[in-house]
């Protein structure tokens, strides 16, 4: 049985005029960290929404744990974590306070479950008596991630919860991700990163709602059906935009410091002799495994 | 039921720990009672009158006496003459004259009859119906005074006002209305901004998605703003009694009941409210709107609903708080039971059903 | 010798005895991409604030365009433009709306936000949407047209407040594109962000941690002073070892 199956959902808003999610079809399996990759306003939010029953379907039906989100929503609704996007805690009670709280909400107790939580408590417990409010970010979601999982749900759904979030705060976030899927809980995870696509087993690449691509990241960029060069010279953003100028280019866009192209005809010896002779120096080509991002850039493009 | 008493806990944390929140509960009701019970009453006071005694005998002395000694009037016995009336209202130096034509005493006396003349600064019309009714009151009480057997010609009907606020305490008839306000604002304003404020937390989500059933964070929402207005109640009873001196002439029970189903009325607003917002803002501007400024105008504690037009007079019907303030006038002040306020008890309470039943078939337990 | 636009001498910021910027120096030359970084908490907003003329540091130097952050708050505001992540833009007026009003607060003449507001409508592509509620348009359009906006009264120095939070890929680079096209124009380019391969973009990086500039330098540089493949690691490194933390 899958954790999660999502079949022809269509999710709109303002009576159809807005169309947020598009006939997506998904399914996430037992145990798996599955990744909704996607920038805001993809419709990742609204997909979280149906599955967390929060919101109707417009088309389609959707599933978890077996049971069925609009008709089954209370079993659901005692089965799963949830940590949404724009969670904030109360900022008024303490670390404390906020875990019980929701731990008895929730129909647990801190004791309850603290092996699930053990790891990531610890950490912020010797600010039990802080109120929220004055938590850093990193703290303030370890604290939100102890409240969605102090009931031991089955599935855990993290709506971009390193959105915002250093890049310090956002390993120690995916170190826990990884040894909670060890305790067996099925985690969905959205984020607008693609560089955290990869610390998923699993992901699905999502934009204006439709679902582009699903699959292992590995698999997604092995896919990539042409050869990625990577080009860097002194003068990086004239490269750029003589790069766009020229016919044989397929695609040109900056990565960091080098530009990664795609080629129509696959002549790069003839194209670096041609931006030579265009006066750029020390122009530095080289062949590259494509990452997600450049996945995504070219799935977007073909849409 | 250790659920709600947690969730009950937690609201009374946020109410404790927020400064504004708790100046707005504890500190209103106090700014109010003073505001309303000493400065903004719309008692006259210390009205200059100017007497004109064109007989200077007994009966005109004995009149002005008594009128001097009321706390109403300065009582300014000038020579002037009846000509310059018109020139001291100009100047502001009086609000009403009164003139003893000569022969007053006498006329009184002997032919039974008297007339004396009362003129009023009409550009102010409130202030002169009080004086002129104040003015004929006294006259009318020295008439009776002095021959209590003799069956009067005319009979001048005091105000209502009188009848039941002999020491012309002002500020009496503010107390059930600054009572229904504070409640309105502790309850509907309050209670709707709490549950708003988790839509815009995002924990409203939170609490939707755990198994706690939605309707009881409506319940558990209400309670701790119920017991939270009861002790506003009693702060303002206390300080109607103590700081304003107002005694409470019928049953607490009674009282104590009926604001409890205004309460009720309140938070059932608030919800609703709640229910139609996603912002704090907008809640608040809702409940300003919806309950607190209708209060001031329509339940009749500042502007008298009689004189208001049909239109107005309708709307004022269908505020519940004018009907608390009936309930609370009559029982608190004119000491009456229930047998005298179950109409408006039975109004109150269709109002709050109503409210009720139209918030708890609202409340989403989705988002949209 | 270039012009310097930013000049910072031992800048602090003190809350009680809480250094949110602990003595910072650097500048920042005319038409320079000048990365601004750090991890939640390390000062970045402080320090920005103060070269906005926001708030006054507790002690230090500062000059931003010029002017003294000190004594010449309201010119230094007339010399910038300001764009962040969480508001730039008013949702409930039109494109054109929000183009003649922010053109208007910096005083630009009327005659000339209107020939310049099609121009601008035209090169971002929002000729259809030009009468349309700024609320209704996709976030990475959005933020372009802010950025246009914020450099619209063509100021000498742009304060970029983590524009590209959440926008997608595609986006992310047509921003950096307007970017660079502003930089060549002789616009200063001040930028925070948490998109490690956005840094790589800079000329030159500033990394905050606690308070401190702890490197600054061009991005290659920092790669070869560190010994680290990328940004990313640069970063980690750094901030790693921070104490404190916050948003």
């Amino acid at each position: 049985m899958s954790a999660v199956t999502l079949d022809h959902i269509t999710k709109t808003y303002d009576e159809g005029k807005v169309l947020a999610v598009d006939d997506i079809t998904l399914q996430v399996e037992e145990g798996e960290l599955f990744g909704l990759i996607g920038p805001d306003g993809a419709g990742k939010t609204s997909l979280f929404r149906v599955l967390t029953t929060l919101l109707l379907p417009d088309k389609g039906s959707a599933t978890v744990r077996g049971y069925d989100c609009v008709k089954d929503y209370k079993e659901i609704r005692k089965r799963i974590g949830y940590m949404p996007g724009k969670f904030s805690l109360y900022q008024d009670l303490t670390v404390k306070e906020n875990l019980d709280f929701f731990a008895t909400l929730f129909g647990s107790t801190i004791e309850g479950n603290y092996e699930l939580i053990k790891d990531i408590y610890e950490q912020i417990k010797p600010f039990n008596d802080r109120r929220a409010g004055k938590l850093s970010g990193g703290m303030k979601q370890k604290l939100a991630l102890c409240c969605a999982l102090i009931h031991k749900p089955e599935v855990l759904f993290l709506d971009e919860p390193t959105t915002g979030v250093d890049v310090v705060s956002r390993k120690e976030f995916w170190e826990m991700l990884k040894r909670l899927k060890q305790q067996g809980i099925t985690i969905i995870v959205s984020t607008p990163y693609m560089d955290e696509a990869m610390l998923c087993e699993r992901i699905a690449l999502i934009q204006n709602g439709k679902i582009m691509s699903v699959d292992t990241p590995a698999n997604i960029m092995a896919a990539f059906p042409v050869k990625l060069y990577a080009m860097k010279a002194d003068n990086i953003y004239k490269l750029l935009t003589a790069l766009r100028g020229m016919p044989e280019i397929d695609s040109s866009f900056a990565f960091g410091e080098y530009i990664h192209i795609t080629l129509k005809d696959d002549n790069i010896e003839a194209l670096r002799q041609k931006v030579e002779q265009q006066g750029h120096t020390h122009v530095d080509i080289k062949l590259i495994h494509p990452g997600i991002e450049d996945s995504f850039i070219r799935l977007m493009n073909q849409a | 039921m250790k659920q709600l008493f947690v969730f009950i806990r937690k609201e009374f944390f946020h109410v404790f720990r927020d400064r504004r929140t708790l100046l707005i509960m504890f500190g209103l009701p106090v700014v109010q009672i003073v505001l309303f019970g000493f400065a903004l009453t719309s008692e006259v006071k210390n009205i200059t009158l100017t007497v004109i005694d064109n007989s200077r005998d007994v009966n005109t002395q004995q009149l002005i006496r008594k009128i001097k000694s009321s706390s109403y009037f300065v009582v300014n016995e000038s020579s002037i003459d009846y000509n310059d009336i018109e020139d001291a209202f100009k100047k502001g130096k009086a609000k009403c004259a009164l003139i003893f034509p000569a022969g007053f005493g006498n006329d009184l006396q002997h032919g039974g009859t008297a007339q004396l003349q009362i003129i009023a600064d009409g550009s102010d019309p409130n202030t002169a119906k009080t004086v002129v009714n104040y003015i004929t009151a006294i006259t009318t009480a020295y008439q009776q005074e002095i021959s209590p057997a003799q069956q009067l010609p005319y009979t001048i009907i005091p105000e209502t006002r009188m009848l039941y606020n002999e020491e012309g305490n002002g500020s009496l008839n503010f107390i059930p209305g600054v009572m229904a306000l504070v409640l309105m604002i502790v309850c509907t304003a309050l209670t709707s901004v709490s549950v708003v404020r988790e839509k815009e937390l995002g924990t409203m989500e939170i609490l939707l998605v755990s198994p706690f059933k939605p309707l009881m964070v409506l319940v558990a929402k209400a309670i701790p703003y119920l017991i939270l207005s009861l002790a506003n109640f009693i702060l303002i009873l206390v300080l109607a009694v103590f700081v304003l001196d107002v005694g409470i002439k019928g049953s607490i029970l009674l009282l104590f009941m009926e604001s409890m189903l205004f309460i009720i009325t309140c938070l059932s607003f608030g919800l609703m409210i709640s229910n139609t917002t996603n912002s704090q803002q907008t809640a608040l501007l809702l409940s300003m709107m919806g309950m607190m400024i209708p209060t001031m105008i329509f339940t009749g504690f500042m502007f008298p609903i009689e004189n208001m037009p049909l239109v107005f007079r309708i709307i004022s019907d269908i505020i519940p708080s004018r009907w608390y303030f009936l309930i609370i006038k009559s029982v608190m002040l004119k000491g009456l039971g229930f047998e005298y306020v179950w109409k408006e008890t039975l109004v109150l309470l269709g109002m709050t059903v109503a409210l009720l039943f139209i918030a708890l078939k609202n409340f989403k337990t989705r988002l949209s | 010798m270039e012009e310097k636009v930013i000049v910072c001498k031992d800048l602090t910021k003190r809350f009680g005895d809480f250094y949110a910027v602990n003595k910072i120096s650097f500048e920042v030359d005319k038409g320079e991409i000048f990365g601004f970084l750090g991890a939640n908490g390390a000062g970045k907003t402080t320090a920005m604030r103060i070269l906005c003329g926001l708030s006054h540091p507790t002690s230090g130097e500062a000059m931003v365009a010029g002017f003294d952050v000190y004594k010449q708050a309201e010119e230094i505001k007339k010399n910038i433009g300001y764009m962040s992540q969480k508001f730039s833009l008013y949702e409930n007026l039109t494109v054109l709306e929000n183009i003649e009003f922010f053109g208007g607060v910096y005083g630009v003449p009327y005659a000339e936000i209107r020939r310049r507001s099609d121009n601008l409508v035209q090169q971002l592509g929002l000729t259809a949407e030009a009468k349309k509620l700024v609320g209704a348009l996709p976030l990475g359009w959005k933020q372009k047209l802010a950025f246009s906006v914020a450099i619209f009264h063509q100021p000498r120095i742009v304060f970029l407040d983590e524009p590209t939070g959440g926008v997608d890929p595609v986006t992310r680079r047509q921003f950096w594109d307007m970017i660079y096209e502003a930089a060549a124009s002789g616009i200063t380019i001040f930028v925070t962000t948490h998109y490690m391969d956005e840094a790589e973009y800079c000329n030159r990086i500033t990394i905050m941690v606690d308070g401190k500039v702890e490197a600054l330098d061009s991005p290659a540089n920092l790669k070869a002073q560190f010994k680290a493949d990328n940004m990313d690691e640069v970063f980690y490194r750094l901030a790693r070892g921070a104490k404190r933390s916050g948003d």
